[in-house]
């Protein structure tokens, strides 16, 4: 006969010296394991709980301009910096991690009403409503031998006085031209004191531009008769305008997906658009209370910030009809502008209370350096709190954010008479004739109409 | 070449069905694009970690499993168990012995989930706990009370011992932790292990669930079918199984006070339950010398077998050992078609009366608790040959058992996830057809809207707008508002009715279709 027992010699499975690691051995046998679905919902449970416990986004406040902050400019070749322009004329350059002002760029007599940095990080052009545009060095020397509690100040490179007070202004991300918005649209090469192509259309102020990450020509601009424009600098007219019921305060360009972009409008809502088609909006993003002030694409491309009238900086998936996370302190009063620092981990939002603060993108991430297990069993967590969150428990953890009373009190508000206008909406449809009154999908709901 | 390379690809194949846990999701209906292509490619993932599992179990694991085989004209049920000694190396010969204790009464035995601890409890109150790697006794203590059953906890630390009136939860070190006083004298203890759950049967036919690391009793159930020691936990989905004198088996879960399932397996009562590890196969035996094997999946007997069983127990790997008197027979299915056959056999000394066996996991050792103490017989193919390190740990330190104690802690799954199927979890519900109010219902709804609408109370008005006449109209009012929805259903009921007679009907025939005046 032939037989053979299980033996294991204990060698095999111990280690030999309390130097050595311990030994595992895996057999992924589901006959092992009972009820493994259960222990996974277990665990998602657990994960969600162990993600509100270590939800603290609010990292800190850059204090230092007197008034409050209009316009904000990150350098894309130094991670640490940002610069701030705020009412009074005031601009600084901030150190992000130890959160001080390293330089200031006084200059401006009234507001400065934007901030752009070039691309190769040598320039910051930056506007105001004294009518000048004001192009400064801030090379990486001049920021790496820079002392923080001096009083450090450069003097501008150039400053080139023009008719009109200025509104926003942007640079090109592949070339030396930048432009600018006010009366009309300017754009500008850095060595001229005029601008080197005026387009105009339409009879009222451009208030934001934003230049075209993936298509150096192109550029989108909004106005206050409600429009938003889309140029292109290789034609000398303007290209396409989708005038909208309310306007647009600001404009970002999806860094991935060069040809969509979104806007964010006076009604509360974010529209994104594909560039091609403007007649219906691609998504609209709803959450917020007040106008939206400002919009920034994360460099992922997956989501993005933005700030509102109502004291509030919400996070938004790209594709997303809500918002995934708000963030909101006593002490931030109106946000004006919000950035998406360059390396996805952080927003950074300046407001009314003359305060820059830095939040973290993900609430509940560790900061810092991440050890492999760790990082392994972070993206488990995540992974089995994706795979129930739809389940009612899961779901009540995962979504629950506490809101600041007004904004809770305003948000039931308008959700009470978004609904009663949809009832009675329904109301008339059931009581005429049928087909005779037809609702429009939100998305083209807001467009009056798309002019070429 | 051709043959064998087909044989290992239909291997491989079933292996990798083994690891995919049920068929992959159909995504042909789904008109979501987003939604379509985000699943294509979890599915894309699993077939491959499922493929790479199956890879890992052919050439990666460690060890391998036992088997004996018998050779010419030599039958494998023949085979001794002192061939079996003389044939296997030392360290397993040292597995297969007797300890006699006379005295001591009959034995009943339970393993740690690793199999390295042993706890042995004798009637008449020995109580010890024997390390088998070592062979070493670590702790014995006489309670001096009937000792009916042991079972250990979580781990090896605890283990609770049901005496005469109470049942007891003991430390390593023999002290007693914990008096059980509200189960009363208890014939049976099961310990649950995800869920932390200690349940027990108490000489009134009460089920009690305590959960033992909260100390709450979390259910208390009176069976109503009279006293009974048959009881059996099902490891694949927590069910906890109870055999009757009148040869039914229950199914109990601990949040509802009626069982899941009552099924009558046997005419006289049934003297034992066993459970297969993959939960779907459970084994009975009545005293009519046969024993059942159930699908528990359709409820439904795939044999009957003749043999007599006081006790079984199944192994990890399928083989079930059945005792009575002083002889042990062990049937194994060989076609992996549930069809049982005699395997192997084992008689001890006349006199020596089998209490309980029970497979020790991950060895290919059988304990057996008899009326004159323990044995411990080899039986080749029964245990797991690899363990994982993450769910039971032969070799375990103390560190390590400390951390997976915390780790399974945090893992406690609550009592409301036992059902009889576990893979429902984080399902969805089927869509319950909402029953259609009858006639009746809907004119008593009627009138109780009529009711209250008269009783309401009007403000009383005063300068000269509180006349009679008004007041009337006004109830009148509220009496009609309150019929309405009833009066607009009744007649879009008559609508579609009407509707669909009209379309029943041949077409010669329609004109004729009454139409009722509304």
């Amino acid at each position: 006969m032939k037989v053979k027992v299980i033996s294991r010699s204990t060698d095999e499975f111990t280690r030999e010296r309390s130097q050595d690691l311990q030994r595992v051995f895996r057999n992924f046998d589901p006959s092992l394991r009972s009820q493994e679905k259960a222990v996974e919902y277990v665990r998602a449970l657990n994960a969600a709980k162990l993600d509100k416990i270590f939800a603290r986004p609010f990292i800190g406040a850059m204090d230092g301009h007197r008034d409050s902050i209009k316009c904000m400019a990150k350098n894309p070749n130094y991670l640490k910096a940002i610069f701030s322009g705020s009412d009074d004329g005031d601009i600084r350059l901030w150190d992000i991690a130890s959160r001080r002002t390293v330089c200031q760029f006084p200059g401006h007599q009234g507001a400065v009403q934007g901030l752009t940095v070039s691309t190769d990080g040598s320039v910051l052009v930056s506007c105001g409503s004294d009518c000048t545009v004001r192009l400064w060095n801030v090379s990486d020397a001049n920021l790496a031998d820079s002392d923080y509690l001096s009083d450090n100040s450069s003097k501008p490179q150039a400053v080139y006085i023009w008719k009109n007070a200025f509104r926003a202004v942007d640079h090109q991300w592949d070339g030396d031209l930048f432009a600018t918005a006010g009366a009309q649209v300017d754009i500008w090469n850095h060595n001229r004191s005029q601008p080197v192509n005026t387009f105009d259309w339409g009879s009222d102020t451009t208030i934001s531009i934003r230049f075209n990450p993936g298509e150096p020509n192109i550029l989108a601009t909004s106005a206050n008769d409600r429009s938003i424009t889309l140029y292109d600098l290789r034609m000398s007219s303007p290209a396409r305008k989708v005038i909208m019921r309310t306007k647009t305060n600001s404009i970002a360009w999806n860094p991935m997906e060069p040809m969509n972009f979104t806007a964010a409008n006076e009604d509360c809502n974010c529209y994104s658009y594909d560039a091609r088609k403007l007649e219906e909006a691609k998504c609209v993003h709803k959450d917020h209370v007040s106008a939206v002030m400002d919009i920034d694409f994360s460099p992922t491309g997956r989501e993005f910030v933005t700030g509102s009238y109502d004291r509030t900086v919400r996070i938004f998936q790209y594709n997303g009809g809500h918002s995934q996370e708000i963030y909101h302190t006593k002490r931030m009063q109106r946000v004006f502008c919000v950035k998406y620092s360059c390396d996805a981990s952080y927003v950074i939002s300046g407001s009314d209370d003359t305060n820059l603060r830095l939040w973290k993108a993900k609430a509940s991430e560790q900061l810092g350096v991440v050890l492999p297990r760790e990082r392994k069993k972070h993206e488990y967590l995540e992974a089995v709190k994706n795979r129930y969150k739809h389940l009612p428990e899961v779901k009540r953890i995962v979504r629950h954010r506490h809101l600041p009373k007004p904004v809770y009190k305003a948000a039931n508000l308008r959700r009470t008479m978004i609904e009663a206008e949809r009832r009675k909406e329904q109301r008339r449809k059931a009581h005429s004739a049928p087909g005779s009154i037809v609702t429009e999908p939100v998305r083209k709901r807001r467009i009056i109409k798309e002019v070429e | 070449m051709g043959a064998k390379k087909e044989n290992s690809d239909d291997e491989m194949d079933e292996k990798v069905k083994k690891y995919l846990r049920g068929e992959a999701a159909n995504l042909e209906g789904l008109k979501d694009k987003k939604l379509k292509g985000q699943l294509a490619v979890r599915e894309d993932l699993y077939g491959k970690s499922a493929k790479t599992a199956a890879k890992i179990e052919k050439w990666l694991l460690p060890s391998e499993g036992g088997y004996l085989e018998a050779e010419g004209i030599e039958k494998t049920w023949r085979i001794k168990q002192e061939s079996i000694a003389r044939e296997v190396d030392i360290l397993s010969s040292r597995n297969q012995y007797d300890i006699v204790l006379p005295e001591l009464g009959p034995y009943s035995l339970d393993f740690t989930s690793n199999g390295r601890y042993m706890a042995a409890a004798g009637r008449k109150g020995h109580l010890a706990i024997v390390d088998m790697k070592t062979l070493n006794l670590i702790k014995e203590i006489q309670v001096r009370e009937t000792v009916r059953d042991v079972a250990y906890l979580h781990n090896e630390l605890f283990f609770a011992a049901a005496q005469k009136k109470y049942p007891y939860i003991y430390n390593r070190d023999g002290t007693e932790l914990h008096c059980l006083k509200e189960h009363g004298a208890v014939l049976r203890l099961q310990f649950l292990k995800n869920h932390f759950l200690l349940a027990s049967i108490n000489k009134f036919g009460q089920l009690r669930y305590q959960d033992v690391t909260m100390g709450e009793m979390i259910g208390n159930f009176r069976t109503g079918l009279g006293r009974t020691d048959v009881m059996q936990v099902n490891p694949y989905n927590g069910v906890v199984a109870l055999g009757h004198s009148s040869g039914t088996v229950t199914m109990w879960k601990p949040t509802s006070a009626v069982p899941l399932v009552k099924m009558l397996s046997h005419p006289g009562p049934v003297s034992s339950l066993a459970f297969h590890p993959n939960g779907h196969v459970m084994a009975t035996s009545g005293r009519e010398n046969k024993i059942k094997i159930w699908d528990l999946r359709k409820f439904e007997v795939i044999q009957t077998l003749p043999c007599h069983a006081k006790t079984l127990n199944f192994s990890q790997k399928g083989l079930l050992a059945a005792g009575t008197g002083s002889f042990i027979q062990i049937l194994a299915d060989f076609s992996g078609s549930q069809n049982y056959s005699s395997y192997m056999t084992h008689s001890m000394a006349k006199g020596y009366q089998v209490g309980k066996v029970l497979f020790r996991p991950y060895e290919d050792v059988l304990g057996i608790g008899h009326s004159m103490g323990w044995s411990s017989i080899l039986i080749p193919g029964s245990g797991e040959p690899n363990f994982d390190s993450w769910v039971a740990n032969p070799f375990e330190t103390s560190k390590q058992r400390r951390e997976k104690e915390v780790h399974s802690l945090l893992d406690k799954l609550p009592p409301e996830t036992i059902m009889l199927d576990p893979t429902k979890v984080g399902t969805v519900r089927a869509a319950q057809k909402k029953e259609k109010p009858t006639k009746k219902e809907i004119e008593a709804e009627m009138e109780a809207a009529i009711e209250t609408a008269k009783d309401t109370d009007f403000k009383k008005k005063t300068k000269g707008r509180n006349k009679p006449s008004k007041r009337a109209t006004k109830r009148r009012e509220m009496i009609s508002r309150a019929k309405r929805p009833f009066l607009e259903q009744r007649t879009q009921e008559h609508e579609t009715s009407r509707k669909k007679q009209k379309t029943e009907m041949p077409k010669s025939l329609q004109r004729f279709v009454r139409q009722k005046a509304t």
